[in-house]
């Protein structure tokens, strides 16, 4: 048996433990509330300026001149799980193309990537990075700097996006090797979606 | 008590001011003070984190089991961080764009957390909200008096709100481009802080 004292101390040190936990789950719970209250709030704000300050100027990189304007013709096609946002363009020689945005994992989180598709020759037209977390300086040239990404442009979809460490085409930025492969990552996905998807998409168009 | 709340808000704009007294908060500052809309950009966000981490850990000062505290201030920064994020994202997209980074690292920075240990968690509501107010604006105003000298002397203009100068200095301005780099942030806060010294030293 323990000693009167002992076990009082026992007592003590589960009240003190079971407090911690409570205040600990409670706090969080909390938070996590009003974070999902936040974020719904501003959800839609948000879409709008990424759509503004990111898809549009990726859209306007990749087709330069449009006969039409691919941000206001934009429609979505179905998938699986979610809804995939189509952005149409007819390019100024008359032929039809497509971007859409897809995401590989990069350094400091999830990194998009619009990527433009002629419909016409099954060729990429261009990809641009968008919303993104990678190192300033670093992963970031992925952006700013159009070296590496203007390597996507023209390939057919015959050819294996993936660095040339892992068997691939492209040529990795040094330094940025994790973001080099998630841009690859993130062409090749779109390079499935636009296989699986452009019959659907082609019969949207018309 | 007016004269203590005061005492705590005005001591962040001068005895310790952040980052040069406090020297806590460097990173940002010197990360992010290549242009005056940055500094501001960053000093308003750092005040909204601080004010209302301040007033929530102080009001569950009595309540935080004193063994698990830490973890209780990172999870209240982290969330009003995470608030301010959303709503830079919502509200002032650009200057999203050109903080992007730091602003989730402000739950790492130190300044709200050695608040909220050294002040917050032993002072009540309204005190703590004075000194969080206080020493976000005197952030702010360090950060703006840094991101000035570097952008006027390093790129010739001075941006004060909305991505376009507000002035630039004439063509035949060279600008001084060290001063937009790392190292020459180092120099320019070290500059600063001596001129701060020479003056308190009076």
């Amino acid at each position: 048996m323990p000693s009167g004292q002992k076990l009082w101390e026992g007592v003590y040190a589960m009240r003190e433990m079971i407090n911690m936990i409570v205040v600990l789950t409670v706090l969080t719970t909390f938070s996590g509330g009003l974070l999902a209250a936040v974020k719904s709030k501003t959800q839609v704000r948000i879409e709008n300026q990424v759509l503004k300050f990111q898809k549009a100027p990726a859209i306007k990189g990749i087709f330069p001149e449009t006969t039409n304007d691919p941000l206001a013709e934009r429609f979505n096609v179905k998938t699986e799980n979610t809804e995939l946002q189509i952005f149409p363009a007819k390019l100024s020689d008359g032929a039809k193309a497509i971007a859409f945005e897809t995401s590989g994992t990069g350094f400091g989180g999830s990194l998009g990537l619009m990527v433009g598709i002629n419909l016409d020759t099954d060729t990429i037209v261009g990809v641009r990075v968008t919303t993104h977390s990678e190192t300033p300086g670093i992963g970031s040239r992925a952006k700013d700097n159009l070296s590496f990404v203007s390597q996507f442009s023209g390939k057919g979809l015959d050819t294996v996006f993936a660095v040339k460490a892992d068997g691939g085409a492209i040529d990795a930025m040094s330094g940025a090797t994790v973001t080099s492969k998630a841009v690859s990552l993130a062409a090749t996905q779109a390079k499935e979606i636009y296989q699986k998807l452009k019959p659907e998409i082609v019969k949207q168009m018309e | 008590m007016a004269q203590s709340l005061a005492k705590e808000f005005t001591k962040g704009l001068w005895a310790e001011i952040p980052p040069f007294r406090l020297v806590l908060g460097l990173c940002p500052a010197l990360a992010v003070t290549k242009s005056l809309e940055n500094g501001i950009g960053m000093g308003i966000a750092l005040t909204f984190v601080l004010v209302c981490s301040n007033l929530f850990i102080s009001l569950l000062r009595t309540i935080i089991p004193s063994k698990v505290r830490i973890a209780c201030f990172i999870v209240i920064v982290a969330t009003f961080v995470t608030i301010v994020e959303l709503l830079m994202q919502a509200y002032a997209y650009e200057l999203f764009l050109t903080l992007g980074i730091f602003i989730p690292l402000i739950v790492v920075n130190c300044i709200p957390l050695g608040r909220a240990e050294a002040f917050a968690y032993k002072k009540g509501p309204l005190l703590s909200i004075a000194d969080g107010l206080g020493l976000g604006i005197g952030y702010g105003m360090s950060l703006s008096a840094l991101a000035s000298v570097r952008e006027i002397l390093g790129n010739g203009t001075l941006t004060i709100w909305g991505g376009t100068p507000a002035f630039t200095l004439g063509p035949d301005f060279l600008p001084f481009k060290f001063l937009l780099t790392a190292p020459g942030a180092f120099v320019g806060l070290g500059l600063m802080l001596c001129l701060m010294n020479l003056i308190g030293k009076k």
